[in-house]
This record gives C-alpha cells, structure tokens and sequence, in this order.
C-alpha cells in the first residue's frame, strides 16, 4: 500500500532515537529561571542594616487574594528598625493565599517587598505555610547592623530615599 | 518409570516459565526506554540504575493495589478470564526447538520442552485460539457495556486474522514436507531461511500475527481514547497484571515462532559444533524482532476498527490464499529446489 511512506515514517522514528532526549532531570538538573521571575518574598535593607520596609502596608491593600497581615509601630530613635517614622511590627505572608502576581512589589514605595526566585516552598502543614517576618527580612548586608538600632537623633527622618530606577 | 527423564521435563518446564516471566517483566522496561527514546526522551531511569528495577516497582505496585471485583459480575468468570487468556500464551513454546542436543551430566538432552511434536503446527495454531475466549469471557463477566463491547471487538479482530496466519502457516509446511516444527527448522538448514522463498508468506505473518497479539497498529481492543480499556476495563491489580502478561508474552513468542518458521529457528553459524549457540541466535534473532514490533508502536497510528476488518478479511486473506497456491505451484514446477 503505503510501503514507502510507513518506510519513512520508521525511518524518523529511527534517526530520533540518536538525538540527544530533551528531559532536564528535575532534582538533579534545574531550568534557570527567566527575569523578573516572581518566586518567594523577601523584605529588603538598606546597606546600612536598616529595614526599608515603613509598615504602611500598601502592599496589603494592593494584594488581590488578601495574603498579607501588617501592623505598624513608631520607630524610637533608641529602638530603630526603619529610617522615617513606622516600622512594621508583625509582617507575614500566607504563602497558600499569594498568588505570585507581584502587585505588592509594585505598590511598595520604598522597594522593601521583592519577589525573588526561589520556587521550591513546600510544607507539610498547612500553619507552616504563614511565613512571619523573621522567615522573610533579607539577611544583614555586609557593614550593617542588625535591627533594633540606636542612632543618633534627627539623622533619619525621611521614610521613602532618592529612588533609582529598578533593577531585575 | 524413567526419572531421569521427568526431572528433564520438569526442570525444562520451569526454566522456560522463569524465562518467559522474566522476559515480559524486562520485555515491558525495554518497551518504555525504546519508546521514550524513539520520542526523545528519557525512559524509567529513577528505579534502580538506568531504571533497570522498573519492573520490580509495578510488580510490587501491582500487588498492592485494590482487587475490585464489579457488583454484578459474574464472579468466577471474572476471576478466570485471565487465566484462560495467560496459559496458552506460556504453553505455545513447548513445541518450538530452542537448539540441537546437548550433553549434559551424561544425557543427550534436546533443547526442546516436548520433544519433537509431528503436528506441532496443529498444537500452535490450537493453543493460541483459546486466547480468545478468555478476552470474550472477560469482556462479558465485567457486566460494562463498554467492556462488553470491547470484547466482542478483540474476539472478531483475533479470530479475522487468525484464519491469515493459518494459511501463512502452511507455507513452510509445504516447503518442508512436514507439520512437525523440528522438522522445519532442519528443512531450513538444509535449503537456507525460509523468508527468501516466502516473502510475501513473511510479511503475511508478521501482519497477521501484530494483529493476534492486539498491538499498534492493530490495537483498537486497547484504545483508550475511545473504548476506556477495553475488554479489561474493570480490572485491577494482579488480575490487571495477567492481561499485560498476556500481551507481552504473546509478543515474545510470536517473535519466536516467526524466527522459528522464517528465520531459521536457532540456526547459524558454527550452531553444530556448539550446541549452545542455538539459544543464543534464537534470543538475538527475537530480540531483533520484539525490537521491530516496539519501533512500529512508535511510529505507525492505529487502524480504524472498520477498516481493520476491511483489510483482513478483504486484502490479507486472499493475498495469504494467493501465497499458499504460488508456493504449491512453486514446489510442483521446481521440484529439485525441495530438499
């Protein structure tokens, strides 16, 4: 009937068995991610160890699934968390409600909230999945110092910095 | 009683039921590594090194899972439609000579389970049609329509093709003047492999045989976009398990009776002063072929139930009818050629 033609059909199914397979092994292998990847949260500093986030939560007003819980409290200048006047006291993300869409990051007016690019959060339990501020504040910069600090008065008392334009 | 003799059965029996049982279980991995390859990928390769305890790991899956046995089906059918569709496919072997004698602790043993058979095509064709009523039986017992259906569907496709490979069995019949299996592959070594004097005989076979065995592109009863699975919809587990069997050890042995009767069974080089080559170019010779019949899966789409019957009973069964009286023209025009 068709000899030719089923002849040519095994034919490829025979020179694709020589090509490379196009599987990346997962554990083993990972794809890198794309920019702008919008993984897990994390709360920025400032070089000088202080927090940038302010505790205004427009983050939590803009979050379209509700996932974020801020309360604020008035910076002192023998405690200090943050440059300006409100720090955020209690800051946690219900990772189960967030739906990745980045609308926090663009709502922050100081930067502090940035999707970075780690996808791999998984939990057995579905508590474990508020992650509080303590999981999700970056970790100390080089040179800084860590958070509450005590800082000479009248040195910080503007809340939002010169903004640059954003970065990947 | 000689009991020489029985131990030699017995252990003959069991080692090529171990053989068999193990070459489905192997057979399935090389299935999914050729096919994944074929589609430019990675096979099971988690399982054991390359994936080589795949088989272990659906065993044991298999095992394990839930034995359902549906409301109103009629339960001793259901539980033995299995059976009645996996023991002939482990029997068929019994006639096909695996090598010449051997001398072993001081016997001459043949590599044969049942000896030389004088009608050991008769046996064949026999053994394999009791398949069919296990897939008809399990169809019915599963009180599903669909599955049912399914049933029927495989039964009509089997017994269609069966009467094709019928006649492309007599052409080595004719051609080596005798039913007995033994006999033919002697014939073969005297006047060379059969498939140069049966071509069309060959692929006759190899046609009609895909289509007993329910593989691409013959494999509607299995189809599951449009039949869920078929006549084995409702099972599960072991029973699930003895299906799969019987698919892929029909697989195996249906490349062993095409190497035995176009190939040359166990022939080859050097295979009298070594006996023990025999099994060996019987195992590459149908490797070659189980490997051939994993590649058309890969490649070639499934043929539409109608269409299926259309072509075995309106183009494979004259054209295999066609082959039997070129071949008997043959042998009485060149009667030197038959030695």
């Amino acid at each position: 009937m068709f000899a030719i033609e089923l002849a040519r059909g095994l034919y490829t199914t025979w020179r694709e068995m020589f090509n490379k397979p196009v599987t990346i092994q997962y554990p083993d292998q990972r794809r890198p991610v794309y920019r702008r990847f919008k993984g897990r949260h994390s709360l920025h500093r400032y070089d000088n160890g202080l927090e940038k986030c302010i505790g205004c939560s427009l983050c939590a007003a803009a979050c379209p699934a509700d996932a974020i819980f801020v309360e604020s409290a008035e910076n002192t200048d023998a405690a200090r968390f943050s440059p300006g006047e409100r720090y955020a006291s209690t800051y946690e993300i219900n990772m189960l409600r967030c739906i990745y869409c980045g609308y926090c990051e663009d709502a922050c007016p100081t930067e502090a909230i940035v999707l970075g690019d780690n996808y791999e959060l998984s939990f057995t339990d579905r508590h474990d999945a508020i992650y509080t501020k303590e999981m999700l504040l970056e970790a100390l910069p080089e040179g800084g110092s860590s958070t509450p600090q005590e800082v000479k008065p009248g040195v910080y008392t503007r809340s939002v910095p010169e903004m640059k334009d954003p970065v990947d | 009683m000689e009991y020489g003799l029985i131990l030699e059965w017995i252990i003959k029996a069991v080692l090529m039921l171990l053989i068999l049982l193990i070459g489905f279980a192997y057979t399935t991995y090389l299935e999914r590594k050729v096919l994944a390859r074929m589609q430019v990928r990675y096979g099971p390769n988690r399982a054991g090194p390359k994936g080589l305890l795949q088989p272990v790991a659906d065993g044991v899956k298999l095992i394990f899972k839930e034995e359902l046995i549906p409301a109103k089906a009629d339960k001793l059918l259901f539980i033995l439609a299995p059976v009645i569709t996996v023991l002939p496919a482990l029997t068929i072997l019994a006639v096909v000579p695996f090598g010449g004698t051997v001398n072993l602790f001081g016997r001459e043993i043949t590599l044969s389970i049942a000896g030389d058979l004088n009608v050991g095509i008769l046996y064949l064709t026999a053994v394999t049609s009791i398949t069919v009523y296990g897939m008809v039986l399990a169809g019915w017992a599963s009180n599903n329509k669909y599955a049912m259906m399914g049933g029927i569907r495989a039964t009509a496709q089997v017994i269609s093709y069966e009467l094709a490979l019928g006649l492309a069995f007599i052409g080595p019949i004719l051609l080596a003047s005798s039913m007995s299996v033994n006999e033919i592959v002697n014939a073969q070594g005297r006047m060379g492999w059969f498939f140069i004097y049966q071509p069309i005989g060959f692929i006759i076979f190899l046609i009609a045989t895909l289509a007993e065995i329910n593989r691409v592109p013959f494999d509607m009863p299995e189809a599951e976009q449009e039949l869920v699975a078929g006549y084995h919809t409702e099972y599960s587990g072991m029973k699930f398990a003895l299906f799969m069997m019987t698919e892929y050890i029909k697989m195996i042995v249906v490349a062993v009776l095409a190497a035995t009767f176009f190939l040359g069974g166990y022939l080859g080089p050097f295979v009298d002063q070594i006996p023990w080559l025999g099994p060996v170019y019987l195992f590459i010779k149908v490797f070659i072929l189980v490997f051939g019949i994993i590649w058309v899966r890969a490649t070639w789409p499934r043929f539409r139930y109608d269409r299926l019957m259309a072509f075995g009973w309106k183009i494979l069964l004259p054209l295999a009818v066609l082959n039997v009286l070129l071949t008997g023209a043959f042998i009485i025009l060149f009667p030197g050629v038959i030695r």
